[in-house]
């Protein structure tokens, strides 16, 4: 290599290298050393794995992280459920002017900001909203009923946020399947069923598994449509994180708290991918 | 099914209404953000009083959006946040884009890895963590050298290094997918023709990347922008936009939300048609 060039590559390499030690690589040690210490005595700190043993003997902790992870598995299938037949359609049915239609109204409730789906979903919710409003006046209740801060509405937000990132890697696999072999199938008189199972999902396991990782993830670490939608019943740990650090100014555990939800979401992520047998960049690429 | 395979009239309505249905689900939340900003009564909640544009413009007992100052300013500062994140993404993402597409050397594959993973850190994560690192390095200072580095503390700074950290994970993508397409014949004629490496990058390589980096630098902004989970755990003082409607939307909304909404709904279209009409493939 020239000495030009091996200059050039360090050059390029600096911000890089900057970027991934000084804001993630060191931060994430950071945590981790301070998730691993306890105070002793004022401004002083020895190791110690009470942090964790916190979290396990303390049933509000742990409660709250396996309902947080049971909740963001059950909007990850559902918005895999209510994407597919969408997704199918775009790719196979819809043509042209109509199709570009679809995605660009798919994609307009993510170009507004997550706080204005939110405050949506607020106005229509809230027992004085639009929803109980109108199934009030239509004599389906006998008065008013409050539909926010449950867990369905939590639940009903998070598959709101989440429909984009499922859709988009499902089309994109969907398109890619060559109708011939759906044609195919259905001339030899295959059942619906088996060609869905055996042509279709395994075409589009790879999009499947993008779109339910990506999906998972971004739940997993939601903080704002949880709490604004479950109000004083929400229980994320996110906001258990937050609630550490910021309100108690327990770093120590604040920290313990967030290696336990990066584990998981970690563990998800590799299970995810494993499972459907996906390379971590391939996927990542996809969305 | 595809169209091709005959299909019951009954399973096509199913599908139509399954359609229908769904947009319905989709645009209706943003639907009543929109009416619900012309309402004259002091909650963005029915019965219908009536159209006012009190929540854009009045000034009194209403304080419309345009003069609310603490709403202003929260505005101004989320722009300059945005503004350094595009501005860093950009050159960064470039600077990595050329790493990874151009440059050969041991470990690129590992770092190209390594520059995917801001993207599976939960945000609220990220926030925490850079908090953490930065306030020690503050102390550091402080201890040793007896200097207050009032940058290191939830500000402006952390903010922008906070969004940073991922955004520049996206913009990489970007660039370095339409740098990998870059026919390098063109270069080798221009070097074969005598012109210099910078000439060339400034004349051929740039204007080839401009579509590229319009779109990173138009999803950088916009990302920024409407950031809360990061950004919430490395708020100063002045809170930027997000933050300021989380806590109005804690203490109970006004419909001058549903007044900024429309706003950022309107600008982030105008941003989306930008970019689309701009992209050539």
């Amino acid at each position: 290599m020239r000495p030009a060039n091996r200059l050039l590559l360090w050059l390029l390499l600096a911000p890089a290298v900057l970027w991934l030690g000084l804001l993630i690589v060191l931060p994430h040690l950071e945590i981790l050393m301070l998730s691993l210490r306890q105070r002793v005595a004022p401004h002083e700190y020895a190791f110690s794995l009470q942090q964790y043993a916190t979290f396990f003997d303390e049933p509000l902790y742990w409660h709250t992280f396996a309902r947080t992870a049971l909740i963001s598995l059950l909007a990850t299938l559902l918005t895999l459920l209510l994407a597919f037949p969408v997704a199918w359609h775009i790719a196979k049915v819809a043509r042209g002017r109509s199709k570009a239609l679809m995605l660009a109204l798919l994609l307009l409730p993510f170009w507004a900001s997550e706080m204005v789906r939110t405050l949506g979903w607020v106005i229509l919710l809230r027992g004085s909203g639009v929803i109980p409003q109108w199934l009030f006046h239509l004599g389906l209740t006998a008065e008013p009923v409050e539909l926010l801060y449950n867990d369905a509405s939590i639940l009903l937000g998070l598959v709101y946020s989440s429909l984009l990132f499922m859709l988009i890697p499902l089309v994109n696999a969907l398109e890619t399947l060559d109708d011939s072999l759906v044609e195919a199938a259905y001339d030899l008189g295959g059942s619906r069923v088996n060609i869905l199972r055996q042509i279709i999902l395994s075409h589009a396991a790879p999009g499947i598994a993008a779109g339910s990782v990506m999906v998972f993830m971004l739940t997993l670490g939601n903080y704002l449509t949880p709490v604004l939608l479950g109000g004083k019943n929400s229980m994320w740990f996110t906001e258990q994180i937050y609630t550490q650090f910021i309100t108690r100014f327990n770093w120590e555990q604040g920290a313990a708290f967030a290696l336990l939800l990066l584990v998981l979401s970690t563990l998800m992520v590799w299970v995810g991918l494993k499972l459907t047998g996906q390379g971590f960049g391939e996927t990542l690429r996809r969305t | 099914m595809i169209p091709s395979i005959p299909q019951s009239a009954r399973s096509r309505l199913l599908r139509t209404a399954y359609l229908a249905l769904f947009f319905l689900f989709l645009l209706l939340p943003l639907t009543v953000v929109v009416i619900f900003a012309f309402n004259d009564a002091p909650y963005p909640l029915p019965p219908w009083r009536g159209f006012t544009l009190d929540w854009f413009f009045a000034q009194g007992d209403r304080i419309g959006l345009f003069h609310d100052e603490e709403m202003l300013a929260s505005l101004w500062q989320s722009t300059r946040i945005a503004l350094w994140v595009t501005a860093l993404s950009l050159l960064v993402g470039t600077c990595n884009a050329f790493l990874l597409e151009r440059c050969r050397f041991r470990g690129q594959r590992l770092l190209s890895l390594a520059m995917l993973l801001p993207l599976v850190i939960p945000g609220v994560i990220l926030g925490i963590s850079i908090l953490a690192f930065m306030s020690r390095l503050a102390q550091f200072a402080d201890d040793t050298w007896g200097v207050e580095l009032e940058f290191l503390r939830p500000g402006l700074p952390l903010i922008v290094l906070g969004q940073f950290s991922y955004i520049v994970s996206i913009a990489t993508l970007t660039i370095a997918a339409r740098l990998k397409r870059f026919d390098t014949a063109l270069e080798e004629a221009a070097l074969n023709l005598g012109a210099s490496r910078w000439a060339i990058f400034r004349t051929i390589i740039l204007p080839y990347l401009r579509p590229a980096l319009f779109g990173a630098g138009a999803i950088a902004f916009l990302l920024s922008f409407e950031n809360f989970n990061t950004t919430y755990m490395l708020t100063g003082s002045d809170a930027p936009l997000t933050v300021l409607m989380y806590g109005r939307m804690k203490e109970g909304a006004t419909p001058v939300l549903n007044a900024v909404s429309l706003m950022l709904m309107l600008f982030s279209a105008l941003l989306a048609g930008i970019v689309y009409r701009r992209k050539p493939d």
